[in-house]
């Protein structure tokens, strides 16, 4: 594999206050499955841009099969051979499979012929797919399939991938390396962005490795230890999060079959939901996205309130109580979504550290606002968190993803908890500040509180939790000691499957 | 080419600069305007803009107009403004302040002729109430049933309209009125009155209560969880949420606030400067009060400014139809246009024009 598909020469890019991109250079060669690695803010995001035609480059040159190479936009990068797959979907819910492939394409051609490509596309590859069913009805599995067969329709060169297994079961990472190691043998060069170090050990030829937009190193990602590679996106020894896994007390909260309709029309309503949580426990929850999670939060917040004795702390029935009456009590949350559900975008880190921690830190009196204690607080959640912010006035919307999500966390885990509930409480996050995340909801159980950790990284839960169960179309498995799952079993587990025989665990 | 940029934050400068560059732009555009109608444009500015204030001729007469008018679009703008920083859209101030007027006027009358220092607080009372009972109206129909506001509450302005044309020729007819529509004039009933209270400057109960309301909203704005929890639902309704709002409460919550404070504008303005219920006693405030709550970015002092404003082009533009035979529809553009100027040099708030290389592939 000599065959230089695309060499990237020297790209700068910079924005008002930070250089995303100083002098980048590197080559991909046809055929190559190549990583980016890098921790967020490293530059990862800006240079695939720029090979995209999203962000045109300050300086420097890029060279696609031997002729120069400067996208204006998406469209030329299409053109040229390059697709993206993108972390975030772009589809309609309310069109079927095709109607999206066929939006986004230049000359879409009749229904009935692109109808028949994608199925002749998907099965040569592996990813079955009926071309009419609507997306709303497919799982998060499915619906990255639908944007692999769209890039895969324009017979791509180079096909980049911006985080593709962050919404997959092991099963379905499996499906989709297959395809990926097809279309590498057929030549199609793959440009990988992933934060998931084993899985690019597993599947990736090269690495070029990213930190604060300077290429730091380039290796072969089968020669190193996954440890290994974190250190050289982090550039010091990662800290790796532990405690002593102490003993359970009381069950705090308890969940007794609870039923949530959808919020939305393609939102999964819970069906039956049993769990407790024990003092000092860290129960995992893991499960594919869309499979109930956010309803899951809401119930147990406070925002989707249920029949009285269907939630229960301490054994005080409280599923008729609102988010701020089991704030009083101590059951605090962090939602998934930062901006617009955990945190108001355009207000300030004072006025978000109000919304949740009004009561428990006695920001209010006689209802009028203690704006000095308010703006206190959020200065320790930013200095125990290592928010990176010029300071508590900043908006939420204008800090990074990782320092919002630090932000969220801090400030439910600083009002000292009784019972915590986190929805991918890392997600986004790069290396060293999921560690600290990790560590600091482990120290809280530590402490004796009730932690129940929703996420999608299935590697994260595996690391903090004590029981894992998993949600699949709204049902909650029984859990099982995380202690010796094996990767099949978890895999059945997410797939909805309970092995019978195993119920004396719980 | 131009091209917009999100700002990281919004910026502060230009929150406080767009009302100004779009009194500015309204003037241009105005004068233009007012150039093709065969005016001239400095003289019809200046008419509109400064002869109601310092003209030797006018301002005797219509320097007091200036707090008579603006009182109640004050008052009822600060209401509004409540829940439209909530996302909640009460269109139908006009209604709840018709509402207000005659329930507070009804008050006062059932009372005539006697005397008694309690009679004008007692109709005070009620015109709130009355402005209260009609904005329940379309809150609890939105909190049950889902119905949407806007349209109730704007459809509920055209039912009070119907009931104040029933009420000056039926039941609050002046019994001594030779028949013509219209309830008794409160300036000959005096424990009833609003008077101006000093001569000369327009001053009236329904202005004090416009500057109370003013610092209550802004106490409440900066200060109260009330106000964070109306700033908070508006901007993000699911972090609201979240945050332990209620929806439905706040619903409830700004029509009352609203519906209370367009009541009492009503019933300052019938007792006052409109004197008696009429078919029309009303003057469309509750409609220009809108205007006002945007003009004023939704701010209590920006409220004052705008109502102050507002209440300017209103006499300075009766002036120029007066005295330069401008037509009515040529004011109403000028003024229309005030809230379009505002409206677009809004986005430069939260956005910053950039100017794009030419985007030659």
């Amino acid at each position: 594999m000599t065959d230089r598909l695309l060499t990237i020469d020297g790209l700068t890019k910079a924005y008002p206050g930070v250089v995303a991109n100083d002098h980048v250079s590197f080559g991909i060669d046809a055929g190559e499955v190549h990583a980016l690695l890098g921790e967020n803010g490293a530059g990862k995001s800006t240079l695939v841009k720029m090979i995209y035609g999203l962000v045109r480059p300050d300086a420097g040159a890029m060279t696609l099969m031997g002729d120069s190479f400067a996208p204006p936009e998406p469209r030329a990068a299409r053109a040229a051979g390059v697709a993206m797959v993108f972390q975030h979907f772009s589809l309609f819910e309310a069109l079927s499979v095709a109607e999206n492939i066929s939006l986004g394409m230049e000359n879409p051609p009749k229904h009935g012929e692109l109808s028949a490509r994608i199925t002749k596309v998907s099965h040569d590859y592996g990813l079955p797919l009926d071309p009419e069913r609507l997306i709303g009805e497919l799982s998060a599995g499915e619906r990255q399939r639908v944007e692999i067969i769209r890039c895969l329709l324009q017979d791509p060169k180079l096909l980049i991938m911006d985080e593709p297994t962050s919404v997959l079961t092991p099963q379905e990472v499996e499906v989709l390396f297959q395809t990926l190691r097809k279309l590498s043998s057929e030549g199609t060069a793959i440009l990988y962005i992933s934060h998931k170090l084993e899985e690019i050990r597993d599947i990736c030829d090269s690495a070029t490795i990213l930190r604060h937009g300077v290429v730091v190193d380039t290796c072969n990602p089968r020669e190193k230890s996954a440890r290994e590679l974190a250190e050289m996106m982090v550039g010091s020894a990662l800290l790796q999060p532990q405690r002593d896994a102490g003993e359970f007390g009381e069950v705090v909260l308890e969940v007794k079959e609870l039923y949530v309709p959808a919020t939305t029309q393609f939102g999964t309503s819970l069906k039956s939901v049993n769990m407790a949580v024990r003092a000092g426990e860290i129960l995992g929850i893991g499960g594919v996205a869309g499979n109930g999670q956010d309803e899951l939060l809401a119930a147990l917040s406070g925002e989707t309130p249920s029949a009285e004795q269907t939630v229960t702390f301490e054994g005080r029935p409280i599923g008729h109580l609102g988010p701020n009456a089991r704030r009083e009590l101590g059951i605090l949350a962090a939602p998934e979504e930062r901006l617009g559900h955990a945190a108001a975008p355009d207000m300030s880190l004072t006025e978000n550290a109000l919304l949740t921690a009004a009561i428990r830190e006695n920001l209010v009196s006689n209802g009028f606002v203690n704006w000095a204690k308010a703006r206190t607080f959020a200065k320790k959640v930013i200095a125990d968190f290592d928010v990176r912010t010029p300071g508590a006035h900043t908006a939420a919307r204008a800090l990074s993803g990782g320092n919002l999500q630090k932000f969220v966390i801090g400030r439910e885990v600083l009002q000292n908890p009784r019972v915590l509930v986190v929805n991918q409480p890392t997600w986004g996050v790069d290396a060293s500040a999921a560690a600290a995340i990790r560590q600091a909801l482990m120290d809280l159980a530590g402490k004796g509180a009730a932690v129940v950790v929703i996420s999608q990284d299935l590697d994260e839960l595996m690391e903090v939790s004590d029981n894992f169960c998993a949600l699949n179309e709204g049902h909650l498995t029984r859990p099982r000691p995380t202690k010796g799952l094996t990767v099949e079993e978890i895999g059945l587990m997410l797939g909805g499957m309970e092995e019978e025989q195993e119920v004396a665990h719980a | 080419m131009l091209r917009l940029e999100k700002r990281p934050t919004p910026s502060k400068a230009w929150t406080i600069a767009t009302p100004v560059l779009a009194v500015i732009a309204t003037m241009v555009a105005g004068g233009i305007l007012f150039a093709i109608l065969g005016k001239d444009p400095v003289e019809a500015i200046k008419i509109i803009f400064w002869d109601p204030l310092f003209s030797e001729q006018f301002a005797s007469y219509s320097r007091p107009q200036l707090l008579v008018k603006a009182g109640p679009l004050i008052l009822i703008a600060i209401g509004l403004s409540f829940g439209f920083r909530a996302g909640i859209w009460n269109i139908g101030a006009e209604g709840q302040y018709i509402i207000g007027a005659i329930t507070g006027a009804a008050v006062g009358l059932a009372f005539y002729p006697a005397g008694g220092w309690y009679i004008f607080p007692l109709m005070v009372v009620a015109g709130a109430f009355g402005g209260w009972l009609w904005a329940m109206i379309p809150a609890i129909l939105r909190t049950r049933f889902n119905t949407n506001e806007i349209l109730v509450s704007l459809l509920l302005v055209y039912v009070a309209e119907h009931i104040m044309s029933a009420m000056s020729f039926g039941l609050l007819r002046n019994p001594e009125g030779h028949g013509f529509p219209g309830s008794r004039n409160f300036r000959d009933y005096d424990v009833a009155a609003n008077p101006e209270l000093i001569t000369g400057t327009g001053m009236h109960w329904g202005v004090v209560a416009a500057f109370i309301a003013v610092i209550f909203a802004y106490v409440v704005m900066t200060r109260h969880i009330m106000g964070y929890q109306i700033i908070l639902a508006g901007q993000s309704p699911r972090a609201a949420r979240f945050g332990g709002v209620n929806p439905n409460r706040l619903v409830v919550l700004c029509f009352a606030i609203s519906g209370v404070l367009s009541g009492l504008a009503g019933l300052f303005e019938v007792t006052g400067p409109a004197g008696q219920i009429t078919t029309d006693f009303n003057q469309g405030y509750g409609f220009t009060a809108i205007i006002v709550a945007f003009l004023g970015r939704l701010h209590p002092v920006g409220i004052l400014l705008a109502g102050l404003l507002m209440a300017l082009t209103y006499i300075g533009g009766d002036l120029a139809q007066l005295m330069l035979s401008l037509p009515k529809p040529a004011i109403q553009a000028f003024q229309g246009m005030l809230l379009f100027f505002l409206l677009a040099f809004d986005m430069l708030v939260n956005f910053r024009i950039r100017l794009a290389k030419s985007e030659a592939a």
